[in-house]
């Protein structure tokens, strides 16, 4: 299955910065598995704009949808076997300790 | 009659969970599992007092059931492979020990799905009432007071999240497994608890004893599951007991200890023998104290202290830290409880916990207070739910201060 992971900054990190593994290294060992697909750091939450199209009028808002204190700051494509293997690649991610990550199925049309 | 109907309902409590949980495994289809064996319960009940029960119940149940999945699947034209892999399924109650591990595994693949920590808590428990214990919908939403409609949506949910976030139908292996068994435990925990509270669902705790029975037959080598067990036994040991004529609940030093079920509370004991020293084997290791004490009188309350400042170096919950300050009361005088009291009640959390207040009302009274003893009481009293409870309270507070100045 291909989860996408958004990499989100959290209000509450853990209180042991040491803990967080190296991002590099992460990158390095799940590529190589075959485990992440892609991904990308993204630009500041001030740079994103969020498009609408209502009654045929487009509308363009200033900023990310919502308003909250946490934002995401980039993504993975993970190729998993199943939600406990998404679970152990995102868990082994800097960010799990200095912020949140979000496992989203993509699902699939076909 | 009654008599098949009795073995119907006994063939398929043991055969429910083994029969939906293969299912699931060879179709993927929860819901198609359930109907599957819920309709070959109803076909028993039809046919067994007719043709007599059969000689090996369980067997029949799940070709039963199998025969139903492949006419719907077959009329849903699924793909030949499923239905090849549920015609082999043909030998349900499997002869030697070896192909019955398969079997044990799909009831343990299944209980570990539902209780899932990618599920929500109230979703693990729903689900597994509903899918392993085969509980009606309409049983849970009471217990949970919701309406029908809501838990089933809410089943409903739990398992299309399984589903399409592809949640694993597995059992975890390794570091994965000790991390995951406490998840479950907690799921047949609280399962418990709603069965054993005042107002709870006696069926309930039935199912939990029913479940941590299963588990620690499939898993032996767990040891908090065979303390989890050994708890459940020795708390459900005292339901006859714990009720007057009127239905009102005895405290623990009021009930007649005859009635206690002295057969389980035997079971709990040599549970614990394997149990190990978790947070589940401390508190049953405490039951265990209350249960074998000949009067109240007897308890070892320095021995049920003890174990619950182990308890507390463990888990530092509220209510274990009010727990802790009672057995202290009772072991060292009530100076020690109300100090440990104080500690227990210092967050806050027990503010409005009527147990606490209880508690220090009487401490309070035996340190020879009537007047304040008297006022917790009645703070206490406004606080319960039952009115029972609530005229038992002021009856205390109106002893206190009757014979005062």
């Amino acid at each position: 299955m291909k989860y996408l992971m958004f990499v989100c900054t959290d209000a509450a990190p853990d209180t042991d910065p040491t803990a967080a593994p190296d991002i590099e290294e992460w990158v390095a060992e799940r590529d190589g598995k075959g485990q992440r697909v892609l991904g990308s750091v993204l630009g500041p939450a001030s740079a994103a704009t969020t498009v609408r199209v209502r009654d045929g009028e487009l509308l363009l808002t200033d900023g990310p949808f919502a308003e909250t204190k946490e934002v995401i700051v980039g993504f993975d494509l993970l190729e998993c076997a199943d939600l406990d293997e998404a679970i152990e690649v995102a868990r082994a991610h800097p960010m799990a300790y200095s912020g949140r990550l979000e496992l989203r199925p993509l699902v699939d049309l076909a | 009659m009654g008599d098949v109907a009795g073995a119907v309902a006994e063939a398929g409590a043991e055969a429910y969970p083994r029969i939906v949980a293969t299912l699931i495994r060879v179709t993927g289809d929860w819901t198609l599992a359930e109907d599957c064996a819920q309709e070959a319960l109803a076909t028993a009940l039809e046919r067994w007092p007719r043709d007599g029960v059969p000689a090996n119940p369980g067997g029949w149940l799940m070709t039963a059931a199998r025969n139903r999945a492949v006419d719907v699947l077959r009329r849903a034209s699924v793909e030949r492979r499923k239905l090849r892999e549920l015609a082999r399924l043909t030998d349900p109650e499997p002869a030697s020990p070896e192909a019955e591990g398969d079997v044990v595994d799909d009831r343990l693949r299944l209980i570990f799905t539902c209780c899932h920590p990618a599920l929500a808590l109230e979703a693990r428990v729903a689900l597994t009432l509903r899918t392993v214990a085969g509980v009606p919908t309409a049983d849970i939403a009471r217990a949970f007071l919701v309406t029908e409609s809501t838990m089933t949506r809410r089943i409903t949910r739990a398992k299309t999240k399984i589903a399409t976030a592809g949640i694993p139908y597995q059992v975890p292996t390794g570091p994965a497994l000790v991390e995951r068994l406490p998840g479950v435990l907690a799921v047949l925990y609280l399962l418990f608890t709603r069965g054993y509270d005042a107002d709870g669902e006696p069926a309930f705790a039935a199912e939990a004893i029913r479940l941590a029975r299963l588990l620690d037959r499939l898993m032996p080598d767990q040891p908090e599951v065979a303390a989890l067990l050994a708890l459940f036994l020795l708390h459900e040991s005292r339901r006859a007991a714990r009720r007057d004529a009127d239905g009102n609940l005895l405290a623990l030093d009021v009930q007649d200890r005859s009635r206690w079920d002295h057969a389980a509370i035997a079971e709990g004991r040599s549970l614990l023998d394997r149990a190990g020293d978790g947070q589940y084997a401390l508190q049953a290791r405490i039951a265990l104290c209350h249960a074998t004490a000949p009067t109240a009188a007897d308890t070892d309350w320095p021995a049920i202290a003890g174990r619950y400042d182990q308890l507390v170096r463990l888990r530092p919950t509220p209510v274990i830290l009010l727990n802790r300050a009672v057995a202290h009361g009772f072991a060292y005088g009530p100076t020690a409880g109300l100090r440990l009291l104080a500690e227990a009640r210092a967050g806050g959390a027990l503010d409005r916990y009527p147990p606490a207040l209880t508690a220090e009302a009487e401490f309070t009274a035996r340190t020879g207070n009537p007047v304040r003893a008297a006022a917790l009481f009645r703070a206490a009293a406004a606080l319960v739910q039952s009115a029972a409870e609530r005229r038992a309270l002021l009856k205390r507070a109106d002893d206190l201060t009757a014979g005062g100045p």
